[in-house]
């Protein structure tokens, strides 16, 4: 599926990791500590916004999950939740269909909840026994603004028109609060 | 914490609202000028803008002013941070941009060793801890101008923390009143620019240009020991000072290379700090110091209007994602006990070497400078305070025999004043150090007087492409050396004029200015007064 706006490395495989079959979701080092370790992400934030943007797709007509996880009475997301949401990623949560994708996906993704990872530091990077490489100061790369400007849809003298996709604050506060259970 | 109270710290402001954040009374009063460009709370109370100063009240309470400020310089360096695309202020839009910054799918991070070693070096000269293990993260936001949607920068673990800035400040009337304050430094951290936005109102759209998107950023954040805005803006000149001797950053504002946040509230002394505001990008030295006061003087008369500051940057600050870089490995440094054998030179930071390899900071030059040819302080901050200035005098000393005193006078005075009056600057001077240096000579032979001098230097500043010795020369500015034809024009003016004569014997010693007057005035100003009163002496007293 496509995601769109801020396809990041992490993001893109943490949504196609969860819109997988799988209920456990694997790294490297998973191998090496045996089947029921898992290493857990600083905060279920993180998580929780991968959520989001899977729901992104979800919410756009695609197709939902097929969740295996029960809603386990994490509770509903109440409507200031969805406006906060809706400030951070600036999606447009426009149906109940919505709403509830995202509940299930929150409830999907609480199962890590239930990995034990006392005394486990938290992975932030599987790079993390890497060498961080330096580049030296050299000029070698720019002058393409042709073929740059060439994935704009829109153009005006070498500057990148921005694309209206943004909801500006006022447009949001000027919405109606989606009115859910 | 209290801010600290002082008592006079901005002496002489030019917009004269009551005195704020700088420990003399803070009353209300309406704000002057205006508005800056950040964000602010609401305010209640329309003001009619007003020139006085009001008198302080007696009884009424006083005001502490609390600012803290973040500031952003651009790295000089070739390429940016994490691509190898070329960092210069004025180019073709879209030109300096490689894959990576314009955030195509595929592209990675590649850390930029200059930028690292530049950070490193400000966090030595601000007297920092230097992290031997710092972090990069994401800071998401959605802005056009923000390709990625999100900001690689080093919130968790920076690559300096918990130093400190020495700045100085003025405390009475006097230049020589001068009080050294320091503010801590909080944390240096390497983090991205962004590309520029440029909003077409006409057609109602936003141009985006990315050639600043992926330059590298140093951000120093400092902690609020600041408490007005004369100091705030003395901190970011010194902190300027630095990154330009360490050649770190250029810290131009004009041009966007040096960007201050500013933090401001206001408190009672002895209360608990109050709600900040934030005042985004000033990016003018002489605009900072006026829009902080401006707002701490807005937040005064709120509170004593009884309302309340609000806070909207605050409320959108803690919604901004942050996520560990995953593209980046830490970062490792090293120092020479550390340093793994047989590691690429090109591969490892050696903190040590780095350390070493400091170029003097502006606080030890202006030390130096008293030092060395014993001038004032205040005019080895001036020296520093021009760029190119210091260069300029070291030349010109370097060149000549004058007295180091000399030099810095004519230097300060009389080059630096010719230079203002025409909005100069010290590479645009048409005399040069050597130039200078000659006349300098001239004048410590004794071979033209001070006078005559000024007037070379005049006649210099036009760049006719004359030396100062032929100029000299054409102008017959010459001293009278010969000493038999001033004794006899001394004995023929004293003949002359006999009252006058006995108006000195009588005892009116000003009588003598007069008789030198008129020995000048024969002289056609060539002889050198001091002379002159002593051959009179002589003559008067045989």
């Amino acid at each position: 599926m496509s995601v769109q706006a801020s396809p990041t490395l992490f993001m893109a495989s943490a949504s196609a990791a969860v819109a997988a079959l799988s209920d456990v979701i694997t790294f490297k080092r998973v191998a090496r500590l045996g089947e029921d370790a898992l290493r857990r992400p600083t905060g279920s934030e993180m998580w929780a916004r991968a959520v989001h943007l899977c729901l992104r797709a979800a919410a756009r007509g695609r197709r939902g999950f097929t969740s295996k996880a029960d809603p386990q009475g994490s509770g509903r997301v109440t409507g200031e939740l969805i406006q906060h949401l809706e400030r951070l990623s600036l999606v447009d949560f426009g149906s109940q269909e919505a709403v509830a994708r995202l509940e299930k996906a929150i409830a999907f993704a609480d199962r890590l909840r239930a990995v034990n990872t006392d005394g486990v530091e938290p992975m932030e990077s599987v790079l993390e026994d890497r060498c961080l490489y330096l580049r030296s100061d050299n000029v070698v790369e720019g002058n393409c603004a042709e073929e740059l400007l060439q994935n704009s849809h829109r153009v005006v003298e070498e500057y990148f028109v921005a694309p209206p996709g943004n909801i500006s604050w006022s447009k949001l506060d000027e919405k109606q609060p989606f009115p859910h259970h | 914490m209290a801010a600290p109270m002082l008592r006079w710290c901005c002496p002489g402001r030019r917009f004269a609202f009551a005195r704020v954040g700088c420990g003399s009374c803070h009353r209300r009063g309406p704000p002057t000028g205006s508005t800056s460009n950040g964000k602010r709370g609401q305010s209640t109370v329309a003001q009619q803008p007003h020139i006085t100063a009001q008198k302080p009240r007696k009884g009424e309470r006083e005001w502490a002013a609390v600012v803290g400020l973040e500031i952003h310089a651009q790295i000089a360096s070739n390429s940016k941070l994490f691509s190898g695309s070329q960092v210069h202020f004025a180019a073709p839009p879209n030109s300096l941009v490689s894959f990576f910054d314009a955030s195509l799918p595929g592209t990675l991070p590649v850390l930029n060793r200059r930028c690292v070693e530049a950070a490193v070096m400000t966090g030595l000269a601000l007297d920092c801890h230097i992290n031997r293990k710092s972090l990069f993260d994401r800071k998401h936001y959605f802005y056009a101008d923000l390709p990625a949607g999100y900001q690689i920068t080093q919130q968790r673990l920076p690559i300096a923390v918990n130093g400190s800035l020495a700045y100085s400040v003025s405390v009475g009337r006097k230049p020589s009143q001068m009080v050294t304050r320091t503010v801590r430094v909080k944390q240096i951290q390497l983090e991205q620019d962004s590309g520029k936005s440029l909003h077409d109102d006409l057609r109602s759209q936003t141009l985006i240009d990315l050639n600043r998107a992926g330059i590298g950023l140093l951000e120093v954040v400092l902690e609020p020991d600041m408490s007005c805005g004369e100091e705030a803006a003395t901190a970011v000149r010194e902190l300027q000072l630095i990154l330009q001797a360490l050649g770190t950053s250029q810290a131009n504002m004009a041009e966007g290379q040096l960007r201050v946040d500013a933090n401001i509230s206001v408190h009672r002394p002895g209360e608990p700090l109050g709600v900040r505001t934030e005042v985004k990008n000033l990016n003018s030295a002489r605009f900072l110091a006026r829009a902080i006061d401006y707002e701490i003087q807005r937040q005064i008369n709120e509170l004593e209007n009884g309302g309340e500051i609000l806070n909207e940057t605050r409320s959108f600050d803690y919604k901004l994602g942050f996520m560990p870089e995953p593209n980046l490995p830490p970062l490792l440094l090293y120092d020479s006990g550390s340093l793994p054998p047989g590691a690429d030179p090109q591969q490892v930071i050696d903190i040590d070497r780095l350390r070493e390899r400091l170029p003097e900071l502006p606080r030890v030059t202006r030390e130096r400078l008293v030092r060395q040819y014993g001038m004032l302080p205040e005019h080895s901050c001036a020296l520093l305070n021009e760029v190119g200035l210091l260069e300029f005098f070291q030349s010109v000393i370097k060149e000549t025999r004058a007295e180091p005193k000399k030099v810095t006078s004519w230097v300060l005075n009389t080059f630096l004043g010719f230079l203002k009056q025409q909005n100069l600057a010290v590479s645009e001077s048409p005399v040069t150090p050597s130039a200078l240096a000659e006349l300098l000579d001239l004048l410590d032979r004794k071979a033209i007087s001070s006078s005559a001098a000024k007037q070379v230097f005049e006649e210099l500043w036009r760049n006719e492409g004359k030396t100062p010795a032929q100029i000299v020369a054409e102008k017959k500015l010459e001293l009278l050396q010969d000493l038999e034809a001033l004794e006899q024009l001394c004995r023929s003016t004293l003949e002359a004029h006999p009252h006058v004569v006995m108006d000195l014997k009588r005892g009116n010693p000003r009588a003598i200015n007069k008789l030198i007057g008129l020995v000048r005035k024969a002289t056609l100003g060539r002889a050198d007064p001091t002379a002159i009163k002593e051959v009179l002496e002589r003559q008067l007293s045989s």
